[in-house]
């Protein structure tokens, strides 16, 4: 199966400025980060803040500028060209809180427009259209002429998801598209989307710190800890079997519901009796294990 | 139950807006016996945080009012005690740890003054004095007790200087200054990363063991409520729906509602099945 996303070597630095605006070093936000997501799959990329899961995804947007690296889309290399008018067509994003990604002032069916609009789908064919995408996203065609403050978060959520949809993109990056959700809410976002990619082919980034939920969502798995992927896989095999101690803190930090769950997390020693933060328990390890029995990717 | 530190009875709560009343708690019940760890789970708008907001007295009135019900805490019933009665319980027998580290700190205060302040109220309302030195003495006790290395380095700090684990371990700490014996958590470290979290919770878990607390924990992560409660309360639309004890509650949910939260939650073994076709 061909790719239809491919990131080699992607590096993002943003400098450190003195109090006087002079460049006293680097701080390396994404390292030398690569991947692949095959044509009509899942890829995940797991982490916390500041791991540079949201950096990757707004270089891939031509939302920041890589400083080094390469992005290909269908085997194109395309990382001057991100950002364009005919890049946005193939690749669309969905935000985090659809509270504040959607404006306020549109109404829903005029939020669908603008992509529309953009990319020339001519005006007589818009209304048609909107209804289209509406329906797609399983929402009622006359909720095109309401405001985003008379939806709830689902609903919004779900308006988001249609306008990323409008102009028929091949790739669909999905930013923590429910952890503004309460959980019964993002169970049936989650049934939307996986039927979305399933009718219509979509090929997904899906970002997010819920295990759980990535667990369930991606065939392949990318954690990251401090803007490198330090462990990557089928999903099923990298949380069945955590290699790199970041990744089982990870696990082991997630609170379950049921004991199945709860004998699958990797015990974690306790240093002082707490829980230590990864870069306590990396470096325990660093210490008492020779690098190279540590599995790095 | 009558020998409960905190027993919430047939609490209905209605808002008043735009002259329009909504019924927002319909006959809540709960009880929390001294040294317990109850969760109080629901989704939003659930009424899960006006009845914590309605036990601490925190609800604003109007727009709201209770219509009905009493809320015992040792025994004698919250609403109709004097104001000055029940100041001298909020923030000294029973206190909160809220959510959000970063709002619910002021910017402009180092930890020392905040903590001092809320030491000094606390203080005055019990009738007892403390100086300077020995209200800091207290202060750098706490911040010790929710594991700071370096407590007086923390009490110099501004919030900004700290990370978000250490502001909710501050959060932690100023709810103990007066040694209260009921912590009302409101979704502690849902705002922190994940493993930052399980720290906050073992922490809150630790402490609620070693000081013999009752703990009150609201949230609407059925994760946190097994990691940190032995009976929960499950709530939805302004109802008491299931109560037992946790472990129960997740071998074999009786409610409907129960069972459609427990199912909507993502495993992480897998086997969760998202989609039509499924």
């Amino acid at each position: 199966m061909s790719d239809l996303l491919e990131i080699a070597g992607l590096t993002k630095l943003f400098p450190v400025r003195n109090a006087f605006g002079r460049k006293t070093g680097d701080v390396r936000a994404v390292d030398n980060v690569s991947f692949a997501i095959p044509k009509g799959k899942v890829y995940g990329l797991a982490g916390e803040s500041g791991s540079g899961k949201s950096t990757i995804a707004r270089m891939i947007m031509g939302l920041a500028k890589p400083t080094a690296g390469d992005i290909l889309l269908d085997g194109h290399n395309i990382t001057g060209e991100t950002g364009t008018r005919a890049y946005g067509r193939k690749v669309q994003m969905v935000f985090q809180n659809p509270g504040s990604s959607l404006n306020p002032r549109r109404t829903v069916g005029q939020s669908i427009e603008v992509p529309l609009s953009a990319h020339g789908t001519p005006r007589s064919e818009h209304k048609r259209r909107i209804d289209e995408l509406l329906e797609m996203v399983q929402l009622p065609t006359d909720f095109a002429l309401r405001y985003p403050h008379e939806l709830s978060g689902g609903q919004k959520q779900r308006v988001a998801i249609a306008r990323a949809l409008a102009v028929a993109p091949q790739l669909l990056i999905l930013d923590e598209p429910t952890s503004a959700l309460d959980v019964s809410v993002q169970a049936r976002v989650m049934d939307l989307l996986v039927d979305l990619g399933r009718q219509l082919g979509l090929t997904y980034l899906f970002i997010s710190h819920d295990l759980s939920l990535m667990r369930n969502f991606a065939d392949t798995v990318g954690v990251l800890y401090l803007g490198k992927i330090v462990e990557t896989g089928p999903t099923a095999s990298v949380f069945e079997h955590p290699q790199h101690d970041y990744t089982r803190l990870l696990l082991a930090s997630v609170p379950v519901i049921s004991a199945e769950e709860e004998a699958m997390r990797p015990r974690i020693p306790l240093i002082d009796g707490e829980i230590p933060t990864a870069e306590q328990l990396i470096a325990l390890r660093l210490n008492a294990a020779p690098v190279s029995q540590r599995t790095e990717k | 139950m009558a020998d409960a530190l905190l027993s919430v009875r047939n609490l209905s709560v209605q808002f008043t807006t735009y002259g329009q009343t909504n019924q927002v708690l319909h006959g809540v019940s709960l009880d929390v016996p001294a040294r317990s760890q109850i969760a109080l789970v629901g989704e939003s708008g659930s009424g899960k945080t006006v009845t914590m907001r309605s036990i601490m007295g925190l609800l604003r009135t109007p727009p709201a009012k209770v219509t009905g019900g009493e809320i015992l805490y040792d025994g004698r019933d919250l609403l109709t005690m004097p104001d000055r009665e029940r100041l001298k319980l909020r923030g000294t027998a029973m206190s909160m740890v809220f959510q959000d580290p970063m709002s619910s700190l002021n910017p402009v205060f180092t930890i020392a003054d905040q903590m001092g302040t809320i030491l000094k109220y606390a203080d005055r309302r019990l009738g007892r004095s403390r100086n300077g030195k020995e209200r800091m003495a207290r202060v750098y006790e706490v911040l010790g007790q929710v594991r700071m290395r370096d407590p007086e380095r923390v009490a110099r700090s501004y919030p900004i200087m700290l990370s978000g684990g250490m502001r909710q371990r501050v959060l932690i700490a100023m709810a103990l200054l007066s040694e209260p014996k009921l912590l009302i958590a409101d979704e502690p470290g849902t705002a922190l990363d994940v493993t930052t979290q399980a720290q906050i919770l073992k922490l809150l878990k630790d402490l609620v063991e070693e000081r013999g607390l009752a703990l009150l924990m609201i949230t609407h992560n059925l994760g946190v409520v097994r990691e940190t409660s032995n009976y929960v309360y499950v709530m939805n639309k302004g109802v008491v729906v299931e109560h037992r004890p946790t472990a129960e509650l997740f071998e074999a949910p009786r409610d409907d509602y129960t069972k459609a939260l427990i199912a909507a939650v993502p495993r992480l073994t897998g086997g969760t099945r998202f989609g039509a076709a499924a």
